[in-house]
């Protein structure tokens, strides 16, 4: 067993393991280094340390330069000085040096108030720029269905290119050209939409700048809610209730469910319903249709696609039609809650109430900048009229509260409309991965045996683990589950399926780390894992609370199948709730 | 989108190249350098190739590609110009020869005539300062040009075969 490795830093002795970097190992004493091209999710592979910034320079005995921390072991004896006045003012000139050639129009810019950069110069008591006369205008800006890009604001950090290559393996941004030419562009410098990029949006997610934020579509929203002939319709998704109030100093993990619904009223919506509601309508769905390839497995089916996999996350979505064109019959027809909620809107509730759909405004809000694209989908605009007329994203919702003036912590709590805003502990539980499985081997079990089951919960898919495995008894016959998150784990399973070497009966996959609750519509996590966990933790709280935790026991649920839908996988549910794949592949 | 499209031999000679290097991503330089040597330049469409046979994403193939300022992705000339623009080669009037050589072939730094005879590229220092200011075509140097040269001696290889 190696020993611990002893040192002091700002002369506090410290214990580390060996290997230990000295970021981490101050951060064990409660010393905060200053960084901002590190990001380190810890317990998933959200991890970027190229040491690119210095900004986390700190002085060590003996050692003639100043060493970054984020990228320099301990050894035994170290002497580490973290803020020496050397070490005070080097960080201050590297800042200012990044400074040199970055836009200083911070007033109007997106990321105003959560920029990494911003925090800095304040922290560094900057108060000009001395070094001047190399602003670049002159790169990319890009606004694409979900995410916006100015490279102008770019810092070089390479946050970006390390989740889009080493988390979800899509390998588009990349850094190109050099000197003072170098920036982070797609593949070939084309666009966004020429590329493989899923719209997951995770390098919007870790970007400490301006430079990749979200399509922002507040000011469409308001400029709706203005409108007296339109009836705007809010759907919030289970992940944005246990972030939003974090957006308001509320803890990490706090679920705002009621605040969330009486904000909504207050701004100016007409009804507010739920995602949640329309995550069980695609348990239904697909319950049933992972019932149906089982039950034809079972009957000696040769040719039944095995796994079926869950088809929720558009960013997964996107991923296997532009890199598993070949495979599109293995996951699920089932469109996403979201686009469930639109469909079954503007058709049942019209018709029930004799509203024109075209009047209708049905606005997602969603932890997720995919959705965004997803709206945008022309399988999902019947007549030219899109089901779900965009997605806004926790971040926007929670700007719009700001702007009206609403003292969100301080709200009371209010229900959501009727009928589509009855839901269930299954549907609440989407929000984090394994939550979809979950919330499917529920109804599965008790449709298939008949049984009730005698525990709901399903731990072993429940947590961080990029790839976790269960075996449910059905009767005597072991259905094989699977759960992945994060895309580089999609494709790890994807290229055993691909070589027929993936031996389960269910898969669920999710893009974002965490699963929804880490999406990139999220309020900014900054790096802290314990956000994600409160936040996911928050999502199995708001399930035990639930009186309902079974989709299939969904009252309005069961009322939309008797008045509407008939039953899953029937006509008009295969019209309205199922879709099918493109290949997309770039070539 | 990369319209232009690869022929059949050009596809072989890539794969050939990195199967010549086991397919080692580590090997990315050299095989990019010889696929160079053989094919003029490095399109998209061979980029691709040799992501795909290394196994790594093409933005990263890009990303060396861009890198360095040997790798080009646009086709040289047969007559490929580099125009020195070392110290040198600059202090004896290197940018006004670059200037000339413009307007003469009609071409910006980094592109190809029309017709494929010429390339234009900026260079630092070959090694005969003595001659400054210098340019190269082809294989051959040529040394203390001056501006009023450049159209006899372009024209002199435009009438070649």
């Amino acid at each position: 067993m190696d020993k611990t490795i002893k040192l002091t830093i700002d002369r506090i002795p410290v214990c580390v393991a060996p290997g230990t970097t000295i970021l981490d190992a101050a951060e064990s004493v409660g010393i905060a280094i200053p960084t901002l091209c590190h990001i380190d999710l810890k317990g998933t592979c959200v991890k970027n340390n190229p040491a690119s910034c210095r900004i986390c320079v700190v002085e060590v005995e003996g050692r003639r330069n100043l060493a970054p921390s984020c990228a320099t072991v301990c050894t035994e004896g170290m002497v580490v000085y973290t803020n020496s006045a050397r070490v005070i003012r080097a960080r201050k000139t590297i800042a200012e040096l990044m400074l040199s050639d970055h836009p200083n129009d911070c007033l109007t810019c997106p990321k105003c108030s959560d920029c990494e950069l911003q925090r800095l110069v304040m922290r560094f008591n900057i108060r000009q720029m001395p070094f001047t006369g190399g602003e670049q205008s002159t790169r990319k800006k890009e606004v694409t269905a979900a995410i916006t890009r100015n490279m102008d604001k770019c810092i070089l950090c390479r946050r970006c290119e390390s989740v889009c290559n080493n988390v979800q393996s899509v390998g588009v941004l990349g850094a190109v050209r050099r000197g003072f030419d170098t920036t982070i562009a797609p593949t070939f410098d084309r666009m966004f939409k020429d590329t493989d990029c899923t719209y997951c949006g995770q390098c919007v997610a870790v970007c400490p700048t301006g430079a990749l934020t979200e399509r922002d579509n507040t000011d469409r929203l308001m400029d709706d809610l203005c409108d007296p002939n339109k009836i705007v319709i809010a759907q919030p998704a289970p992940a944005v209730r246990v972030a939003l109030g974090e957006e308001f100093g509320m803890e990490p993990g706090s679920i705002v469910t009621g605040k969330m619904v009486t904000a909504l009223k207050y701004l100016g919506f007409t009804k507010v319903f739920d995602t949640d509601f329309a995550a069980d309508l695609t348990i239904m769905e697909e319950g049933a249709e992972i019932l149906k390839r089982l039950k034809a497995f079972l009957a000696g089916d040769k040719d039944v696609k095995l796994p079926i996999m869950t088809s929720c996350c558009p960013a997964w979505v996107n991923f296997f039609e532009h890199n598993y064109p070949d495979l599109l019959d293995y996951p699920s027809s089932a469109k996403s809650p979201a686009q469930m909620f639109g469909a079954i809107a503007k058709t049942w509730w019209c018709e029930k109430r004799s509203i024109n759909p075209k009047k209708v405004v049905v606005v997602s809000i969603m932890p997720c900048l995919a959705k965004k694209y997803e709206c945008e989908r022309e399988e999902f605009a019947p007549d030219g009229s899109p089901d779900v007329d965009y997605s806004i994203s926790t971040r926007e919702l929670a700007r719009l509260i700001k702007r009206a003036n609403i003292r969100f912590p301080e709200l009371p709590d209010s229900e959501f409309d009727s009928p589509m805003g009855e839901s269930t502990g299954a549907g609440a539980i989407f929000g984090a991965t394994g939550g979809v499985m979950e919330a499917a081997l529920r109804t599965v079990y008790e449709v298939y045996t008949g049984k009730e089951l005698p525990k709901l919960e399903f731990t072993e898919v429940r947590g961080f683990e990029g790839i976790k495995e269960a075996v449910i008894d059905l009767n005597g016959f072991p259905l094989k589950v699977c759960v992945a998150h994060t895309l580089s784990n999609a494709r790890i399973l994807m290229d055993r399926l691909r070589k027929g070497e993936l031996d389960y009966h269910v898969v669920e996959v999710m893009a974002c780390p965490g699963g929804c609750i880490g999406g990139a519509g999220q309020p900014y996590h900054h790096g802290h894992i314990e956000i994600l966990k409160a936040r996911s933790a928050a999502i199995y709280r708001e399930d035990e609370g639930k009186a309902i935790r079974l989709s299939h026991k969904n009252p309005d649920i069961i009322k939309l199948y008797e008045e509407y839908l008939g039953e899953p996988l029937g006509e008009r549910s295969e019209q309205l709730l199922h879709t099918h794949y493109f290949n997309k592949q770039i070539k | 989108m990369s319209e232009m499209k690869l022929s059949c031999e050009a596809i072989r000679q890539v794969e050939e190249v990195c199967e010549k290097f086991n397919n080692d991503p580590g090997e990315l330089i050299a095989i990019l350098h010889e696929c160079q040597s053989r094919l003029g330049y490095l399109p998209e469409p061979v980029q691709r190739i040799v992501a795909n046979k290394l196994g790594i994403p093409a933005s990263k193939v890009y990303g060396v590609v861009t890198f360095y300022s040997f790798f080009t992705m646009t086709p040289k000339g047969k007559y490929p110009i580099s125009v020195c623009l070392g110290t040198a080669c600059y202090v004896r009037g290197a940018d006004k020869l670059l200037e000339e050589f413009k307007r003469v072939l009609g071409i910006e730094v980094g592109e190809t005539t029309p017709d494929g005879k010429f390339s234009l590229d900026c260079l630092r220092c070959v090694g005969a300062c003595g001659l400054a200011p210098v340019a190269t075509i082809g294989e051959k140097v040529y040394g203390r040009l001056n501006p009023a040269d450049i159209r006899k001696i372009v024209d002199e290889f435009a009438s070649r075969e």
